[in-house]
């Protein structure tokens, strides 16, 4: 039975409320009294999902829960998919227009800033039905 | 280093948090990419930014970052204001560069984060 469960919808180009989906996560962590180091990596990786998610995606979800074992990030959105994980994965590639690197975004950095901090990292993707990105953090 | 030093050396005037300038931090980061910001940042740090927007404080709000340096005199709206006090932040504005300020900050014994971890 997980302490939390919650469903956030993310939508696509809305810059204006991008964050508040991991502030609030990380709020209810550090009310639960989550370790601020493992709090740091939690948060990383939401912001890093979220902001890809209202940048790349057409739009997704981001289902946060809390058990005994842990804290539970699994993301989903419905497309376009990522056509070449190997090159997405790595460091410093990017596809993010100039409008949105002026905003400062586009290092190519999020999903090995994810992969680094959680402790559990999977994802998935289909060209044309969607990318799914799991990622599971331990709680002493 | 405190805020109150940093404030000083960089001529910087302070826009938010000025009852907190006796705290401390123990680096600093200079990036306007807040995805690098992400990657490296731990611990105390201070960011030095020329990029003003809101993810500059949702960024720093996700490392625990409590201070932010705006270079080249850029001015923070007053929601970015709003959005840093609600997180309890110290904000300021310095005329130099971001080149400069970095030099100054270093040249008087406030290090980088280092490599990654
Ligand atoms: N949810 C997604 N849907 C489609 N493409 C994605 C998605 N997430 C990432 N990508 C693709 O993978 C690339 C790399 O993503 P990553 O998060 O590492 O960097 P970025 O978002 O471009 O820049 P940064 O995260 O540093 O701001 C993106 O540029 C984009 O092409
Ligand atoms: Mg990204």
């Amino acid at each position: 039975m997980p302490l939390i469960a919650e469903v956030f919808e993310v939508k696509k180009d809305d810059f204006v409320s991008a964050g508040e989906v991991s502030a609030k996560i990380k709020r209810t962590l550090k009310k639960l009294g989550v370790d601020s180091a493992v709090l740091r990596r939690i948060s990383v990786c939401s912001y890093e999902v979220e902001l890809n998610l209202v940048i790349h995606s057409l739009g997704g979800t981001i289902d946060f829960s809390v058990d005994q074992d842990g804290v539970t990030l699994l993301v989903k959105d419905c497309g376009p998919g990522i056509p070449d994980l190997n090159l997405a994965m790595r460091e410093g590639w990017s596809t993010a227009p100039e409008s949105v690197r002026t905003m400062g975004f586009g290092a190519g950095m999020g999903l090995p800033n994810m992969k680094r901090n959680a402790d559990e990292f999977d994802i998935q993707s289909t060209v044309g039905v969607g990318t799914e990105i799991l990622m599971k953090f331990h709680l002493k | 280093m405190t805020i109150r030093k940093i404030a000083e050396l960089l001529e910087a005037k302070v826009i938010l948090g000025e009852d907190k300038l006796d705290m401390e931090v123990d680096m600093a980061f200079s990036s306007d990419m807040m995805s690098d910001v992400l990657a490296y940042v731990h611990g105390r740090t201070l960011l030095l930014t020329g990029l003003v927007n809101e993810h500059v404080i949702r960024t720093a709000e996700m490392v625990d970052m409590e201070c932010i340096v705006f270079v080249r005199d850029k001015q923070p709206t007053q929601e970015i204001i709003d959005m840093a006090r609600e997180n309890d932040m110290v904000l300021m504005t310095t005329w130099h560069t971001l080149y400069c300020t970095s030099g100054i900050l270093y040249s008087n014994g406030l290090t980088g984060v280092g490599r990654r971890k």
